[in-house]
């Protein structure tokens, strides 16, 4: 398989790198000046790309890669890969779910805890030594709280299992209502919104579901409402999140995903009841292994022309 | 019906509006301390008992004539009760404790006097065990950290934040599986976490691993949660051999009281990196916290606010009216303590 040119589309793991180099010829996309550039140079010999969150595999890249068989992702949102696309040239797609789950749902516990119970402002309350001076504010309790969830998949059923250990009650909104859940289900997000008090957006990120928390969302939600994202930036108007934070139309929020990242909109530095995580969802040391060993695990059955492990298309 | 305060500090601190300079707060180590803004239920008590303050200042004129008969003692926070400042009110009968912990009163003292103690039982355990969860993923997931990362405006520049690690599935041990470390022990349960534990004795409808010393539980986990009370037995029960064995990928978390932990250890041990990280709410010199720990991205720091939420204070309400009404018609006490 060393001859299979596999194209690494950014630096997303060294670790990954470094399996990938040891049993592919492995290029990377981020030390060319251009993509364009690349593509006239090396676009025949790709077969295979690996992406991830920041660059996926979109319609310029496929287009440019005519000997093309596998887009293998390492992450589990597919919202960067055109499949469409995909699905026309006969292109294989695989993510790396399950191996993340874990990782994810507990972020969104973790942020939760952090927003309603305050511990990022507290921790900055002691590092700057206001402690000496008087006691922190009073904050909110989690446990008990009813909790929102939108998109109840491996993620959200996930986050729905630990949030009942703290007593809380679970409701949910999804495409198509759940057979195997005693959970409420509410058809529209709106209503999801208006009866929970912790809203959590963990669905994948389609033409549907841009925005899909939206400003009446937002309202509905209320100024004693928590918003959680570890989902995709874009799935929240993240503009009218701002202006409802900012006016104390809603409580707080707890935010591992931004509409713009790296750059995230500066407003959210100004704000006290939101927390900000660099997309760090999957980020562990135990589950980054996990995902780019299911890569390679894909890319190397495909290639022996085996059926891949996680395949999506 | 008469009631007194005994504790200067809290007195001072809450039965006035809060002062616009902060510079003259005393600071009593053990105390525990409540927001200033959330007394409502004070004057209500005052419409139903006749309430003495030794610290008003001005001072009550009634209290020099009034005090001596004063069958009930309301004691804010953990501030020492002792034999001398029971010998001070000869017709107390009972002592109301807003903490969970009783470590701060001369229990023997109580009984030789048959005077009846009640504490805050279990209103707090639920926000206590909630604020340890959310501490332990904060260190293992850098959530705190990584917020200051975020809003320094280091993510464009540095692209990637450093890598947590995974909180599911990790191994929990609980230090003390009574109210709190129960209900911390069901919600790690619900993250894939195995639990062991350690406490006086054994639990017998328990089916958690049991370590009967506390170097053994840390040996065999990755998490270390300090729930139990301080008494002089506990009094730095994590010491060196127990962070040591914990190890250097091990986290402790403390939401307990200060002297459980030997912190002058625990500070060395974590600049050292012989120790993974740290979820602190309490410390030995409250509110000093040692300098070093500032410098650190894998501890989480918190001013001893595990309590200070709106539903821990309506509940603590809830128990202290109930157990006023209750002393004063002769019903049974709830969260008493057992005085034999």
């Amino acid at each position: 398989m060393e001859n299979v040119g596999v194209l690494m589309t950014c630096s997303m793991s060294a670790y990954l790198e470094g399996e990938l180099e040891k049993r592919f010829k492995l290029l990377r996309l981020w030390e060319s000046n251009s993509k364009a550039q690349f593509l006239a140079g090396f676009g025949e010999s790709i077969r295979a790309v690996v992406g991830d969150t920041k660059v996926g595999a979109d319609a310029e890249l496929i287009d440019g890669l005519p000997r093309l068989e596998i887009v293998a992702s390492y992450s589990v949102g597919l919202d960067k890969v055109d499949l469409n696309k995909c699905k026309e040239r006969g292109i294989r797609v695989t993510n790396t779910p399950d191996v993340l789950t874990d990782d994810v749902a507990d972020v969104a516990i973790g942020l939760a805890l952090a927003t309603l119970r305050k511990i990022c402002l507290a921790d900055g309350f002691v590092r700057s030594g206001q402690w000496r001076n008087g006691d922190f504010e009073l904050a909110n309790k989690f446990s008990g709280k009813s909790i929102g969830i939108v998109g109840l998949g491996r993620i959200g059923t996930a986050i729905a299992k630990r949030a009942e250990a703290f007593g809380c009650s679970i409701s949910y909104h999804s495409r198509t209502k759940k057979q195997n859940t005693n959970y409420k289900y509410y058809s529209n997000v709106v209503d999801l919104a208006a009866n929970c008090e912790v809203l959590v957006v963990a669905c994948a990120l389609t033409n549907e579901t841009r925005h899909i928390v939206n400003q009446e969302v937002i309202h509905a939600l209320g100024p004693k409402g928590i918003l959680i994202n570890i989902g995709r930036g874009p799935l929240v108007d993240e503009l009218k999140l701002i202006s409802a934070l900012r006016e104390g139309r809603l409580a707080g929020a707890g935010l591992d995903v931004f509409e713009n990242e790296p750059d995230i909109n500066e407003s959210f530095f100004g704000l006290q009841n939101v927390v900000l995580l660099p997309h760090v969802g999957t980020d562990t040391l135990e589950t980054s292994k996990a995902m780019a060993d299911l890569v390679v695990a894909n890319l190397e059955l495909h290639f022996l022309k085996k059926p891949p492990l996680t395949p999506v298309v | 019906m008469i009631l007194a305060l005994a504790t200067k500090t809290l007195v001072s601190h809450i039965w006035r509006p809060p002062p616009i300079s902060t510079k003259d707060h005393n600071r009593c180590h053990c105390f525990h301390r409540f927001p200033s803004f959330n007394l409502s239920f004070l004057p209500v008590l005052r419409t139903k008992y006749t309430v003495l303050d030794p610290f008003a200042d001005p001072p009550d004129p009634s209290f020099p004539t009034l005090f001596k008969s004063a069958r009930v003692m309301l004691c804010f926070g953990p501030k020492p009760v002792t034999s001398e400042d029971l010998d001070r009110y000869p017709s107390l009968e009972y002592i109301l404790g807003t903490s969970a912990g009783i470590n701060n009163f001369d229990l023997a003292a109580c009984r030789r006097r048959g005077i009846r103690v009640t504490s805050a039982g279990d209103v707090y355990s639920v926000d206590v065990a909630d604020y340890a969860v959310g501490l332990a993923i904060d260190v293992l997931r850098r959530v705190s950290a990584a917020d200051r990362f975020v809003r320094a405006g280091s993510w464009p520049v540095q692209n990637e934040y450093t890598l947590g690690s995974k909180v599911s599935g990790k191994r929990v041990g609980i230090v003390g599986l009574g109210s709190i470390g129960s209900r911390v022990a069901k919600r790690f349960e619900a993250f894939g976490c195995s639990i062991a534990y350690n406490s006086r004795k054994q639990k017998p409808h328990v089916s958690y691993a049991y370590y009967a010393n506390v170097k053994d539980l840390a040996s065999n986990v990755d998490v270390l949660i300090v729930c139990c009370a301080l008494t002089n037995e506990t009094h730095r029960i994590i010491n060196k051999d127990v962070m040591t064995a914990l190890g250097k990928t091990g986290v402790i978390v403390n939401i307990e009281r200060g002297p459980l932990i030997d912190e002058k250890e625990l500070v060395e041990l974590l600049v050292r990196g012989e120790i993974g990280g740290a979820g602190l709410d309490v410390f030995e010199n409250e509110p000093q916290v040692p300098e070093p720990l500032f410098r650190l991205d894998n501890v989480v720091l918190s001013p001893h606010k595990a309590v200070l939420t709106l539903d821990s204070f309506a509940a603590l309400e809830e128990l202290i009216f109930s157990n006023l009404e209750a002393f004063f018609s002769n019903q049974p006490l709830r969260a008493e303590v057992e005085l034999d």
